[in-house]
């Protein structure tokens, strides 16, 4: 079994009458990637929120690293290392890949003039090693030459750049092509390789099923399956899964 | 070897399309005003032969760049900026009044950066706290300016002819040879200028605020920081060009800074730096603001009457919207 990064114990979470989640078991390991499954309001934009310390438990407990957590902000997740990658919203498309990936944290000497050189330079060494082949690209391209996929990857590098330990990936292929997808799921392999915990959340359960190492089922607010790939023979299965639980609700909690 | 060197060649070529693909705006700017330039000198070979018609330009040139250059950093973040020719006149005023009362002209020109800075705080908290329009709020502020201006003074001016030939005029708009120190002091406006924008966190941040404000807040920017201080730019240079004019007239006029809102506006745009935010550049608005410059003297050297000036400008401007417009889609 693979360390723990941040564990959930008992977690509920309401707004007003609605429960957002209710009595959340959830272990993120690291060097794993978690593919959390579920629909539309299942409570998976809540659970991110928790873990991104936008929002705080109702009650249970969380733990990081070992550690149980009694205050957790959005401060305090950034500085443990936790990096969400938007869809849509990580990216200043007109700035260069090197802007982007230093955005907000760039290298800069004492009267905040930025070391244009080596941003460059670590923004290719990245590139290439995160698998950028292209001749095209330089770090000074702009973001919105890129495609889908690669676009991915510069919030991915910036992760991988400043050692996010925990990267959580917000449907990250919703909108792209398949090649574009399997750009992504290698980007993903990239941070696994490092050795950081990522969450990656997907609608398509083909895509999930190819990236995660396991999986979490939610609906209704409650995790209703949890299970290694080992023990998921195929996407299909994960389908029926999940075809179950929507036409019965949440019956059985297997493990 | 030669698969080494084809690569070499490769990324040569891919780096000069960078760099083309960096400064495009800035280089179109320099071809619309090479293109304005050329065509004066055809129509009107007597005047732009004539060195005395560049000293003439030269003499106001200074005031148009330093306010274009400035207003490039608010449009990048995505904000606008009307009230700067108040914002101009006020300040100056502030100098003019000091100096008219035998304050050190050093500290009058500290006093009217002070009130230019404070100009722009204001205009920055409207915006980013208060949440109004920039361009109403701005407009807004334009007005109650001039109006705080017109009440101080009941519309009368200020002398400043004990300045010329002090040290401070001479230092501030005097002559080197044959060159106005004002361009000079432009040029230092300009590369400071360059550098904030181009290589520091700032001038980053400005533009990547103007890009995207979602992405850069999730990143820890401070936007409304970012965006005030950009406010503050634009103060301080008003200030500044406020101050070198009403010396270049030996006399502060209440009316000081109206002329410039709309050819700094038009310096701007025709220099490259598009209206939507996120991208801009210093170096167009110096050509943008010398286009702008050349196109009255030149209309006059080619004999027209002063009454084709608006039309030139609005001709040009349309015209290198269309040029920018063309270039940049290529690449979008």
């Amino acid at each position: 079994m693979a360390t723990p990064f941040i564990e959930l114990k008992h977690v509920y979470k309401s707004y007003g009458s609605v429960n957002a989640l209710s009595d959340v078991n959830l272990t993120i390991e690291e060097g794993r990637v978690l593919g959390l499954i579920g629909d539309n309001g299942a409570g998976k934009s809540t659970l991110i929120k928790l873990i991104a310390g936008v929002h705080s438990p109702d009650s249970g407990e969380m733990w990081v690293k070992g550690k149980k957590v009694t205050h957790w902000s959005v401060a305090e997740a950034r500085a443990a290392g936790i990096e969400t990658v938007f869809q849509d919203r990580a990216l200043a498309e007109q700035q260069s890949i090197a802007r982007n990936i230093f955005m907000g944290r760039e290298l800069t000497n004492a009267i905040g003039l930025i070391d244009v050189k080596r941003q460059r330079e670590e923004a290719e060494r990245l590139m290439r090693e995160i698998g950028f082949t292209s001749k095209v690209f330089s770090p000074d391209s702009r973001v919105l030459t890129l495609s889908g996929g690669e676009r991915q990857g510069v919030a991915i590098a910036r992760a991988i750049y400043f050692k996010a330990q925990l990267v959580i990936l917000d449907e990250p292929t919703t909108a792209l092509s398949l090649t574009e997808s399997e750009k992504v799921f290698a980007f993903v392999r990239q941070l696994r390789a490092r050795g950081a915990a990522s969450i990656f959340i997907s609608h398509n359960i083909y895509h999930s099923y190819d990236v995660s190492d396991y999986f979490a089922i939610l609906d209704r607010g409650r995790i209703v399956y949890t299970a290694d790939k080992s023990e998921v023979p195929s996407a299909d299965v994960l389908i029926r899964k999940l075809q179950t639980v929507a036409r019965h609700g949440m019956l059985d909690i297997e493990h | 070897m030669e698969a080494t060197a084809v690569s070499t060649k490769a990324q040569e070529r891919n780096a000069i399309r960078t760099w083309l693909d960096q400064n495009r705006r800035g280089l179109s700017a320099f071809v619309i005003f090479m293109g304005l330039w050329i065509l004066f000198l055809i129509t009107a070979p007597g005047t732009f032969t004539n060195p005395q018609a560049y000293r003439a330009i030269f003499t106001t040139l200074p005031i148009d760049i330093i306010l274009a250059v400035s207003l490039v950093f608010i449009v990048t973040s995505g904000e606008s900026d009307l009230s700067f020719p108040s914002v101009f006149g006020l300040s100056s005023y502030a100098f003019a009044l000091l100096v008219s009362n035998e304050v050190s002209p050093v500290l009058g020109l500290l006093a009217a950066l002070l009130v230019g800075a404070a100009c722009g705080l204001v205009n920055g908290l409207l915006v980013t706290k208060v949440g109004l329009s920039s361009l109403v709020a701005t407009l807004g502020m334009n007005f109650f300016l001039r109006g705080l201006i017109n009440v101080l003074t009941q519309g009368i001016g200020i002398p400043l002819t004990m300045m010329i030939d002090t040290p401070f005029y001479n230092v501030l708009v005097g002559q080197v040879g044959d060159v106005p120190v004002a361009v000079l002091w432009a040029l230092l406006v300009v590369i400071i200028c360059l550098v904030l924008f181009n290589r520091h966190r700032l001038g980053t941040h400005i533009a990547i605020v103007g890009d995207n404000p979602e992405s850069a807040k999730e990143m820890g920017i401070d936007v409304a920081r970012t965006k005030i201080l950009a406010y503050v730019i634009v103060g301080l240079c008003a200030a500044f060009a406020g101050v070198m004019s009403s010396l270049i007239n030996s006399t502060w006029w209440p009316t000081a800074g109206d002329g410039y809102l709309l050819r700094t506006l038009a310096a701007v745009f025709i220099g490259g730096t598009p209206t939507w935010g996120g991208v801009g550049t210093v170096i167009g608005a110096v050509f943008g603001a010398m286009s702008v410059g050349f196109i009255e003297t030149g209309l006059i050297g080619a004999g027209l009457t002063a009454f084709w000036t608006q039309f030139a400008y609005g001709l040009v401007i349309i015209l290198s919207l269309i040029g920018h417009r063309f270039n940049q889609g290529r690449y979008r």
